[in-house]
């Protein structure tokens, strides 16, 4: 098969209404996953590398081990929670969307988390006497220790939004694939793949490839001084 | 003499067991340049952290202005006092957001005074700059620019010119010795060099293993320390 051929589907693509869904809702899933896994795991790993209490080689224990996690059975314990025999089976979110942000909630928290308690810890101790010294107060001199370490913590976020985006085992059990309501590029793919359509897979995977780099992209202008950091 | 800014009553500070500071009585008045001079090991940057309220020490209390001082210290206080570490640690943003970073701590965002401070220190035209860039006499007036850009009302200086050349030496010991005239700031200096000592202190003390062992006015503490081991120091002689 010639490579034209997959870049033919690509352009027909283009002007394919249920492409442009499914790339949309590959965003809509994985970002707000990534967004939440941020607000928890930032946080959460500044906390832990920065304080020393009785639980936290536990903690930190649970985290390491949460960045191994397969994909495939973080679906299947969220699939066990949301089902209708479930904890959280009167939600009823087992194949929507929400149910896909919850998966892959699991698997980017831990690394955005390690990976941020990692980059803080490696900052020069001196910084933060600096900043105590400059007048900073608790949560100034932890947001300065987070500027300080930005590379590694921009690092972190887009170890976990690779970790989520190109996901299939996850997505599929508790999304379902569902045409028009969970299907992403990851799970567009194994279905076209399965189908023989290997042109139009070769295609959604240089979809899914480029937003990758687009999205990462814009993860590394976060790596200049942070607007909330300035001086 | 001036009113007392500081004043230390049996402050004491320990590391693994081992007594770093152990200061009886001392007292820093508003206004002074106080050098802290002894070998190293001696407990100078320790007592310097503990009048910073960066550390608490083991034992003992401290009055600023007249006032007790918890631990840890109110933010407020923390804020009028700063340090010039010996270890130049600059931020990764440029010069000018180095100079700008306490201020911004404070809510401040004045950046006429950013501009002073850069231009009294001599560093204006790299402002732009990456601070990792620079030389080590020019960062270490720019850790001396964004010190003085928070007006401190003490100035804590941790060996200032350690490692740097004449020409730097001599730049920042002149905006050192304006301080206290420009701006009624208390400075107290930790150095190695007693000369620097001579030319910048109202008053000098030597600290040795962690003890105070004479205190006096500059003129005083080179003419004839009552301690032996002051009076030996002065005269160059090896002290431990």
């Amino acid at each position: 098969m010639s490579l034209g051929v997959p870049l033919s589907w690509l352009s027909e693509g283009v002007a394919n209404h249920e492409l442009w869904a499914i790339v949309l809702r590959t965003l809509q899933v994985s970002g707000t996953a990534l967004a939440v896994s941020a607000l928890i795991g930032i946080p959460l790993g500044t906390a832990l590398a920065l304080t020393r209490f009785g639980a936290r080689r536990w903690i930190v224990a649970l985290v390491y081990t949460g960045m191994g996690f397969p994909p495939v059975v973080v679906g299947l314990s969220v699939y066990l929670l949301l089902s209708r025999q479930g904890p959280l089976g009167g939600l009823e979110w087992l194949f929507t969307p929400s149910a896909m942000v919850i998966a892959q909630v699991v698997i980017a928290l831990p690394l955005v988390a390690g990976l941020t308690m990692g980059a803080v810890e490696s900052v020069d101790p001196d910084v933060r006497l600096l900043l105590r010294a400059l007048g900073a107060s608790p949560v100034q001199e932890a947001l300065g220790l987070v500027a300080e370490a930005r590379q590694g913590v921009v690092a972190s976020l887009v170890a976990g939004f690779g970790g989520i985006i190109s996901e299939v085992g996850a997505a599929m059990l508790v999304g379902g694939n569902v045409e028009g309501s969970t299907r992403v590029l990851s799970t567009a793919i194994v279905l076209e793949t399965r189908q023989g359509a290997f042109g139009m897979a070769l295609a959604l995977g240089g979809v899914l490839l480029a937003l990758t780099f687009l999205v990462n992209l814009m993860l590394m202008r976060l790596q200049g001084t942070p607007w909330w950091s300035k001086g | 003499m001036s009113a007392p800014c500081y004043e230390l009553h049996d402050v004491r500070k320990a590391y693994g067991g081992k007594t770093v500071l152990a200061v009886d009585h001392l007292v820093v008045h508003q206004g002074e340049t106080l050098a802290i001079v002894g070998p190293n090991g001696a407990g100078k940057t320790t007592l310097l952290r503990v009048l910073n309220f960066l550390e608490q020490a083991d034992q003992g209390r401290i009055w600023f202005e007249g006032s007790l001082v918890p631990y840890p210290a109110p933010l407020h206080l923390r804020r009028r006092i700063t340090t010039v570490f010996q270890r130049t640690v600059l931020l990764h943003r440029s010069v000018r957001d180095n100079v700008a970073y306490g201020l911004g701590l404070r809510g401040e965002h004045d950046e006429r005074r950013v501009d002073q401070v850069l231009r009294h220190v001599g560093i204006e035209h790299l402002a732009s700059m990456p601070a990792q860039q620079l030389s080590g006499g020019e960062a270490q007036r720019l850790a001396l620019a964004r010190a003085l850009a928070l007006r401190p009302d003490v100035l804590l200086l941790d060996e200032p010119t350690a490692n740097l050349d004449p020409p730097n030496v001599a730049a920042i010991e002149a905006i050192i010795g304006d301080l206290p005239l420009q701006d009624g700031i208390t400075i107290v200096l930790v150095t190695h060099n007693l000369f620097q000592a001579r030319r910048l202190a109202d008053r000098v003390a030597m600290l040795l293993g962690g003890r105070l062992v004479e205190v006096a006015e500059t003129a005083r503490f080179f003419a004839g320390p009552e301690d032996p081991r002051a009076a030996a120091f002065v005269r160059g002689e090896m002290i431990y």
